[in-house]
């Protein structure tokens, strides 16, 4: 199974979108090289109490369920449908027009049937209609109702983890169903019977112990800041002190724990300490809530809250007024969509009021937490910030909105006014990709692990195709967003897909063009490479 | 197969109709009992339906945001795809629910030399608009047999519906587009590979039943014509609780309430119900306010944390040396 | 069973089920009307007919007049040959509302209003059917009913 992933992009990108001849209910799913993520292991399960717990591999014939399975999982359905007019109505009133056939990005560019939101839908309703609809019972096969058989548990697997949860088929549904929210309620079933993948679990398990999904560990998270600080003394000349579990600072910051692990999310988390810094901001940073991201979302509402719980938690033991939150995708699904109802009221904290311009955050008065991009968008309009956009000449600049930032909360305009601030070159995507018909980098919803290589460049594909539009009609070089996933996951993309075309955070770009107070003359950028000649020949 | 099936279904259903009124003399079964069975398992089961829907909860605040959210003042909120208000939303359902909005975005996806390509797909909004408005139309036009003095205003409909003035009687346009758009709903269900994949029985054969509804009906005013006050009266008499069975309707007649009976039947078992369905949907009617305003599941429940007590007990040493202040020394 | 946002729901339902009740809440308290249809019969016994029988005129006048009227109109024929042989002038004034008048006094003999039943408007208004035939020919005058 450890064969390396080899496909070329020219193989790849040849798409058969043509459905078997056979019906799909008579089409087992085959578990294709390079699609699927390992099984969860059974410590990580256990770390969290999670039943079922054990090592098992998708990819093998046994995969060790507990014997009475079957009862689990539709008693699991029975349990959701009731707890979730949601889920209850997506499988009620599909009418298969098809629609959202097309506008998956995994169907696009795998081309596989099941792909298509409405079946992937239909693999979960024909067990609904069998177990709770009186036609499914009567008619059967007739009413598109099936048994609940190994075969189907497996493949309902397959193609559940085979969905980013990112919302485009939702957009153009006539009824708006959301294939998210189904997929939601289908991992939260396999994971009942433990059947999570381990890209998944590890994280939680890590986060729930340590604080993050990386699992870095109190002393580590300073090691990392101390080395994004000494870089920016070498760039800037400037030594910043940042606090960590500071009591009665006014901000507690949290953001995704991999922009203090990985390039290029690390130049992000710089641009955050420079602009504070500048700012004199009176913030702290938090070890325990060292994770905006939230794995638990992957794996069921429950866990995901569990997760969350951390940081109002945080908020109130240290004492802060309110909260900014960094540039993650999932995460502020996650803070706009569930994060009051599930551990608020945080009545313990302020309404948030921007210490640097008076502005006051209306649209985050209840949740008390205000997103980075709307906090700089306000500085900058209110002219605090000093910006040579001019430092970030070389880069063509283009704007990937994250799904979840896009589709489930509508942050579109406040980073796109940073971005055209920051700089001088900034050219759309086909209006068809972007904003609310925005593509997924194809490695959301934790598939963005390695081993399922094959799935995640093709899931990606729509959004490498557009981005390749820009470059070869615009000379694009740089793939802007405010999503953690979408760092690491569009970098491995682009160098699949376009490899001339580099991948950052919008608030790497704010480093780069921020004048600081006292700076040297600057002459390398935040990843230490030369700027362009016009300000190093001042 | 599952066409076959649909189409023989709808098939037996005309000839049952047929057989019963015209071998077995049952006009009275059909023509009666059957419409008030049909009658009260439509309205019975559409509001049992609708009331299971709501008897589940909507814990979360999930609408799918398509376009700006409310955030600084000077930044252009998009009220309707993105409502931050009740009026926001009943915008965003009218326009949902009378000129099917999210159905307009259709895009075609096609894969041309390596390079996608996103072309305009407006034939099955529109087919779809023009089904379910003329459906509307010829429904509330059927009010002229239902009361014993026309209102106004569905004459006015019916001139509107009739102004092209063709032939005699005169043609009604939603008549053809009725016809015109199923057929084209279905032939589209048969000859697009993707949807034909994906299409069940229970797809085919609400279309062959609506068909037959039409089929029959225009046949009846244009071809094989009804005694249409006969049917009138009938129709009364059912209203009214005071029903008749007029003399010498003609079969055509019984046939085409009967196929309207099956539809009301069908109705509320299936996905049909999306009629009701539509307005309940919590991604299109809530409003995207749940930063400013805390919404409440009322099945919440606590949770077991890792709280900080045990996370400063498993890493207080590494806390200390690395200078991370702690709560106990 | 509890109805979550359930004020909402119920005015929909409400709204759903005055839609589908309607025809029966406007029949509230009255009853169906069964049309005499002996009338026909009398007229026929006394030897009064119309142009063609009962059974084709009822679903077919609107075609033959439709007919009629292109003959006249087109190519200037205004005889008419009966399936019966008889032959009639093809003339809504002339020969139509010669009996179906309100005025019609074979009719009034038996019952006053009789003839007002059995004018065009007679059918025409109880089914909402509105004829352009006066859109040129000159409406007869009739009583309000």
């Amino acid at each position: 199974m450890a064969k390396k992933f080899t496909a070329k992009p020219d193989e790849l990108s040849k798409v058969d979108y043509k459905p078997p001849k056979k019906g799909w209910m008579d089409t087992p799913a085959e578990f294709k090289e390079h699609t699927f993520c390992w099984g969860a292991k059974g410590k990580n399960l256990d770390a969290v109490n999670f039943p079922n717990a054990r090592d098992w591999s998708p990819a093998e014939e046994d995969w060790k369920l507990p014997e009475n399975w079957q009862e689990i999982f539709l008693e699991g359905i029975r349990e959701r449908l009731g707890k979730y007019r949601s889920f209850k109505l997506f499988m009620d009133i599909c009418v298969r027009c098809g629609a959202c056939a097309d506008k998956c990005h995994f169907f696009i560019g795998g081309g596989d049937p099941k792909n298509m939101p409405v079946l992937r839908a239909e693999l979960l309703r024909s067990i609904y209609r069998k177990y709770f609809t009186a036609s499914g019972k009567m008619l059967g096969k007739i009413a598109g109702a099936r048994e609940l058989t190994l075969d189907v548990l497996k493949e309902i697997w397959y193609y559940y983890y085979q969905c980013t949860e990112c919302r485009r088929c939702s957009v153009f549904c006539p009824y708006g169903i959301d294939q998210a929210e189904i997929t939601m309620v289908g991992r939260e079933l396999t994971n009942l019977l433990g059947l999570n993948t381990d890209w998944i679990a590890g994280p939680v398990a890590n986060c729930y112990i340590k604080g993050n999904h990386i699992g870095l560990e109190p002393h580590t998270i300073t090691n990392s800041v101390e080395f994004f600080l000494d870089d920016i003394e070498t760039i800037t000349g400037i030594r910043i002190k940042p606090t960590f579990n500071r009591k009665g600072a006014e901000i507690l910051f949290v953001t995704p724990s991999g922009d203090l692990f990985a390039d290029p999310g690390t130049y992000t988390a710089m641009g955050y300490l420079m602009l504070f810094h500048e700012l004199g901001l009176d913030y702290t940073w938090s070890t325990y809530a060292s994770e905006g991201g939230n794995f638990g979302l992957f794996t069921s509402n429950e866990m995901a809250k569990r997760l969350n719980t951390k940081i109002y938690a945080e908020a109130k033991r240290l004492g802060v007024k309110w909260i900014i939150g960094g540039e993650c995708g999932h995460m502020w699904r996650v803070i706009n969509q569930y994060m009051d109802t599930w551990n608020g009221p945080a009545d313990f904290l302020e309404e948030p009021v921007s210490p640097i311009t008076g502005t006051k955050f209306e649209n985050a008065k209840s949740t008390k937490m205000v997103h980075i991009a709307e906090f700089t968008a306000d500085l900058i309009k209110n002219g605090k910030l000093k910006l040579d956009p001019s430092r970030n000449d070389r880069l063509k600049v283009t704007w990937h909105d994250s799904c979840n930032t896009a589709r489930g909360m509508g942050i579109l305009d406040e980073p796109r006014y940073v971005l055209r601030n920051v700089c001088n070159h900034f050219y759309e995507m086909p209006e068809d990709t972007i904003r609310e018909k925005t593509f997924c980098c194809g490695s959301g919803a934790g598939l963005n692990a390695s081993e399922n290589m094959d799935l995640r460049m093709r899931g990606g594909f729509p959004r490498a195709n557009a981005v390749k539009y820009v470059r070869d009609n615009y000379g694009v070089n740089m793939l802007a967003n405010i999503c953690a996933i979408d760092r690491v996951a569009l970098k491995t993309l682009m160098e699949y897909w376009v490899p001339d075309v580099m991948v950052t955070g919008l608030h790497e770009l704010v480093g780069n063009a921020l004048v600081m107070t006292g700076e040297k003359k600057r002459t390398q950028d935040l990843r230490l490479e030369p700027l362009p000649e016009k300000e190093a020949k001042e | 197969m599952r066409i076959l099936f649909s189409f023989f279904a709808v098939i037996a259903l005309v000839l049952s109709a047929y057989a019963g009124v015209k071998i077995a003399n049952l006009q009275f079964l059909f023509g009666v009992v059957i419409p008030y069975i049909a009658i009260a398992i439509f309205i019975l089961g559409f509001i049992y339906r609708v009331l299971k829907w709501g008897s589940s909860p909507v814990p979360f605040r999930i609408p799918t945001t398509c376009g700006q959210q409310k955030s600084l003042p000077w930044i252009k909120q998009n009220r309707i795809e993105n409502p931050s208000s009740i009026s926001g939303v009943i915008i965003r359902m009218a326009l949902e629910v009378l000129l099917f909005r999210s159905l307009f975005r259709n895009l075609k996806t096609q894969l041309k030399e390596g390079k996608l390509v996103y072309g305009e797909a407006k034939w099955l909004w529109l087919a779809g608009l023009a089904f379910h408005w003329s459906f509307l139309i010829i429904f509330v036009r059927h009010f002229r047999l239902f009361l014993q003095n026309t209102p106004s205003f569905i004459k006015m409909i019916e001139g509107l519906d009739s102004f092209l003035q063709l032939g005699v009687p005169v043609l009604y346009m939603t008549d053809v587009v009725l016809l015109g758009s199923v057929t084209y709903l279905f032939l589209r269900r048969v000859f697009i590979p993707q949807v034909n994949y994906i299409s069940l029985a229970a797809d085919y054969f609400p279309l062959f039943l609506i068909l037959g509804i039409g089929t029959s009906g225009v046949l009846m005013r244009y071809f094989y014509k009804v005694h249409i006050v006969s049917v009138k009266e009938l129709v009364i008499g059912l209203a009214s609780l005071h029903p008749v069975i007029p003399q010498g309707i003609g079969v055509l007649f019984y046939i085409h309430l009967f196929l309207i009976s099956t539809l009301l039947v069908y109705f509320p078992l299936s996905k049909l119900m999306h009629m009701g369905g539509v307005f309940l949907s919590p991604t299109r009617n809530m409003v995207n306010n749940s930063r400013m305003v805390r919404h409440i599941n009322p099945w919440n429940y606590p949770v077991h944390v890792h709280t900080y007590e045990e996370y400063e007990n498993n890493f207080r040493g590494k806390m200390k040396k690395a200078g991370i202040p702690v709560e106990k020394e | 069973m509890k109805i979550y946002g359930g004020g909402k729901i119920f005015v929909g339902l409400i709204i759903f089920i005055g839609l589908a009740t309607s025809p029966f809440l406007f029949n509230i308290g009255k009853s169906s009307i069964v049309r005499d249809t002996k009338a026909a019969e009398i007229m026929q016994s006394m030897g009064l007919q119309c142009v063609e029988k009962k059974a084709f005129m009822l679903p077919n006048h609107m075609r033959l007049l439709d007919k009629w009227r292109d003959s006249v109109v087109r190519k200037g024929n205004r005889l008419y040959k009966a399936s019966d042989g008889k032959e009639y002038e093809m003339s809504l004034q002339n020969t139509c509302l010669n009996c179906h008048s309100e005025k019609n006094e074979t009719c009034n003999a038996c019952h006053s209003n009789m003839a007002r039943k059995h004018t065009c408007n007679g059918c025409h208004n109880y089914m909402a059917v509105n004829p352009y035939c006066w859109d040129c020919h000159i409406k007869p005058k009739e009583t309000k009913s």
